[in-house]
């Protein structure tokens, strides 16, 4: 059985107190509770505070460019679908520089986790709106405050009829690391949505903001009506619902692809002598 | 040239009893369909050709002894009781008007119709006759045409998108991902058309940024991957690009040209995007192009770029153009013998006795150690696109920074220059005059060498494998041009990009260039036309 070592990577460059550091060490809790090993899972990751995260875990990485993390990932999938597949990825980087690739993975539906860490800023270019930031709002390069009303992924997942929509909040690292535990779990795509302060950059949405604000969905809260799950996910303000706001058993991608049906692709052997008969359908 | 069902559509169909490999200007038979075609092509109707129609169907009765007026329409009507097999008619009436005979025409209508019974099949083939006999009896002086039984009666047909195609799947590739484009999806569609008997994965992504992205993740979990798209789609490719780079994932990429700006002409051809291919991607990194001047070429070099790309762990281009991927060629066959398959990846076993392994280990070679995530035992495989330790972990220090570039970057360019074969040469040895050509104006150099006469002391030096150049030790080609008194350079762009490249890889400057940018590709004829000044 895997312990949380066996996850040590390296020594984080967030800024202390943020919100980053109690997903790194949730994710590292909900894999060994897990019992998934580090060889089994593979962690991809886009550009943004983040995207670093696979650096500070052990298991196997690709961070690759800003906003196309799903892309890799669920051709990672496709490829070696014995993978627990992890993406990992900001809110400018998923919903803003992503957000076409975040819809058609919703589409595809291929067995992978997404885990956004949202914290209605862009962090690493240092203070920018986001997708997520609130309208109104001031920054150095939004100076009349931001002039577009803000995204709702939740609500646009589940208007898409995503198999898993979740939303956690980093400063409630147990009930997060549940959520983490049950998005990985699920067969389908599964979104968790994670609240995330970034004490450097938002002056607004603080621990404090968000802890005045969360409360959990009802224990007998039904997160297979489609109709009251949109309804939940437009809440937002003075209450902020944090949970499983919606789930879909959908047939998955790697399921309707014929190829991989017996064995994952990178298990399959190929040889010269197995295809040379192609030719002959040019004559 | 290409068209869904609007607008004027044509092929050309170019047949000998020698080997032939480009078209020509000029016809002997013009079958027209409409009105359109005529007026448009007649002009290259040669002296004693001939233009079949139907007076009745284009409503205009033409004079002149190259025109024979067939009524395909009615002989439809008459014989298959339905107007739609007018074009069955005038297929009969072409064969007919050749002596060919009906066999093979026959064959294909049982298989093209093979879905829609066996009435349908038989109409078509009553058709054909009907438009077969007319043209034997009714056009006594067609007969002027004399064909020769072929050598080979067992050719195969296959397109250069299909030699691509076929080349990467013998080549093991087993991950394809792409967005539609004109003219690359020919070989999305071949792997579609064969995924489920060699089980392959194909994935249409919803834009070419996702489609590059998705086949380096495939590539890095560990299976051969390939995209392809055509300028406009690779220009959004280029950010998927570097980061094939850096993270030193082998990966093929087809680009078909078309022309551009921007959406361009896009059923048209032109060899415009070569210093694109060559320069796209910020930062610095090793890439190899291959434009092949054949289908035959295509494939041998699709399986070459496979080949190189996962020995080195960079991204290899096979570029061509619509012109060469569209048209159909024929071959006595291809030499399954030449092909070439290692596989460099590591499992398990491979990496028996390996205390820790390192994704990015430096190496001598600057080739780093290429496991399969997952399948490597415990060993962990991680890839950034930050610059990174041999590990695989982000770092900031100049001193890594510069083993990495020699590793990934300076290392590894000697050795794969030394892979790259030299150009042709064909026809003089050491000729006076050099006509220079890469990718699909191979077929039009070629055969306007062969009309040339010896003592003009002429040949074409066509390149295939045109970044890197291939080094001068193998054959000095350079030796070759600065010893001729004439040396033109032939290119399907306005600019002379292909001299460009040379110019700036070896400092030879051609004397003079011939450039085609009206979206065709060369024919024998014009480009004899354009060579008369200097030959």
């Amino acid at each position: 059985m895997p312990t949380s070592e066996d996850y040590n990577g390296q020594v984080p460059a967030w800024c202390p107190g943020c919100g980053n550091f109690q997903i790194l060490s949730t994710i590292r809790h909900a894999l060994v509770e897990l019992g998934i090993e580090p060889w089994e899972v593979l962690v991809v990751s886009g550009i943004g505070q983040a995207g670093k995260l696979p650096h500070y875990i052990k298991c196997h990485t690709f961070n690759g460019l800003h906003g196309r993390t799903l892309p890799v990932a669920t051709a990672a999938k496709l490829a070696n679908h014995s993978l627990h597949v992890i993406a990992v990825a900001g809110d400018g980087d998923c919903y803003g520089e992503g957000g076409n690739h975040f819809l058609h993975a919703i589409r595809r539906n291929p067995n992978i986790t997404l885990f956004v860490h949202n914290n209605q800023v862009y962090g690493l270019t240092k203070g920018q709106a986001s997708p997520t930031t609130a309208q109104g709002t001031y920054t150095t390069i939004q100076p009349y405050g931001v002039l577009e009303g803000s995204m709702n992924p939740l609500a646009m997942a589940i208007s898409q009829d995503c198999s898993f929509v979740s939303r956690g909040f980093a400063g409630d690292p147990e009930y997060l690391k549940e959520l983490m535990k049950a998005a990985i779990t699920h067969k389908g795509f599964s979104l968790l949505d994670i609240l995330q302060p970034c004490v450097t950059f938002n002056k607004i949405n603080t621990f404090k903001w968000y802890r005045d604000r969360i409360y959990k969905l009802e224990e007998d809260y039904d997160p297979y009506n489609h109709v009251k799950a949109f309804e939940r996910s437009l809440e937002w303000g003075d209450k902020i619902p944090n949970g499983i706001f919606y789930k879909k058993d959908r047939n998955i991608l790697e399921e309707r692809v014929p190829a991989i049906r017996e064995k994952p692709l990178v298990r399959q052997k190929f040889s010269i002598e197995e295809v040379k008969h192609e030719i002959e359908k040019f004559y | 040239m290409s068209r869904i069902r609007g607008g004027h559509n044509f092929y050309q169909i170019r047949f000998s009893d020698q080997k032939v490999s480009a078209s020509r200007e000029m016809m002997d038979i013009l079958l027209a369909l409409d009105l359109n075609t005529i007026e448009i092509h007649k002009k290259s109707v040669k002296d004693g050709g001939f233009i079949l129609y139907d007076s009745e169907t284009v409503k205009k009765k033409f004079e002149g002894p190259e025109f024979v007026d067939i009524p395909f329409k009615k002989i439809a009507l008459d014989v298959g009781k339905n107007s739609v097999m007018a074009n069955t008619v005038a297929t009969g009436a072409t064969l007919g008007l050749l002596d060919l005979g009906l066999e093979v025409l026959k064959d294909i209508l049982r298989q093209t119709f093979k879905q829609k019974g066996e009435e349908i099949i038989q109409s078509n083939i009553a058709c054909a006759e009907a438009g077969y006999k007319y043209a034997l009896t009714n056009c006594p002086r067609c007969k002027t045409f004399e064909i020769r039984e072929p050598e080979d009666k067992r050719l195969m047909l296959i397109t250069g998108l299909h030699a691509i195609g076929m080349g990467a799947l013998m080549s093991g590739c087993k991950f394809y991902s792409a967005y539609p484009m004109s003219p690359s999806t020919g070989i999305m569609e071949y792997f579609a058309s064969r995924a489920e008997e060699y089980h392959l994965v194909v994935e249409q992504a919803e834009d070419e940024i996702a489609a590059i992205n998705m086949a380096i993740g495939a590539s890095f979990a560990g299976v051969r991957s390939m995209t392809g798209t055509s300028g406009g789609g690779f220009a959004l490719m280029v950010e998927g690009l570097s980061l094939v780079g850096m993270t030193e994932t082998p990966l093929v990429i087809a680009e078909m040209q078309r022309p551009g700006p921007a959406t361009g002409l896009p059923t048209r051809t032109e060899q415009g995007d070569l210093l694109f291919i060559l320069h796209a991607g910020h930062g610095e990194f090793p890439r190899v192009i291959f434009e092949p001047g054949t289908p035959e070429q295509a494939f041998y070099l699709t399986n070459r770029a496979f080949e190189l790309a996962e020995k080195y762990q960079i991204p290899v281009f096979i570029q061509s153009d619509q012109y060469l991927a569209e048209s159909e060629w024929t071959f006595k066959s291809f030499d399954l013998e030449k092909l070439i398959y290692n596989d460099y990846r590591l499992r398990e076993k491979d990496l028996e006795g390996v205390q820790e392994y390192k994704r990015f280990k430096y190496s001598d070679t600057g080739i780093s150690p290429l496991a399969i995530p997952g399948e490597a035992g415990k060993h962990l495989v991680v890839a950034d696109s930050d610059e990174h330790d041999e590990e695989g972990h982000i770092i900031e220090d100049g001193e890594t920074r510069i083993k990495m570039v020699q590793k990934r970057l300076l290392k590894k360019l000697p050795l794969i220059t030394k892979e790259i074969e030299p150009p042709l040469l064909y026809g003089n040895t050491s000729p006076k005059t050099v006509l220079v050509g890469h990718g699909s104006t191979y077929g039009a150099i070629k055969e306007v060498v062969d009309t040339i006469p010896k003592d003009k002391k002429v040949a074409m030096m066509h390149f295939s494998q045109i970044y890197p150049l291939s080094e001068r030790d193998k054959f000095d080609y350079i030796a070759v041009l600065e010893s001729a008194d004439l040396t033109i350079c032939i290119e399907n762009n306005a600019t002379g990009q292909f001299a460009k490249l040379i110019k700036a890889e070896t400092g030879f400057e051609f004397s003079h260039q011939i450039s085609k940018y009206d979206g065709r590709p060369f024919t024998i004829e014009n480009l004899k036309e354009e060579l008369h000044a200097y030959i």
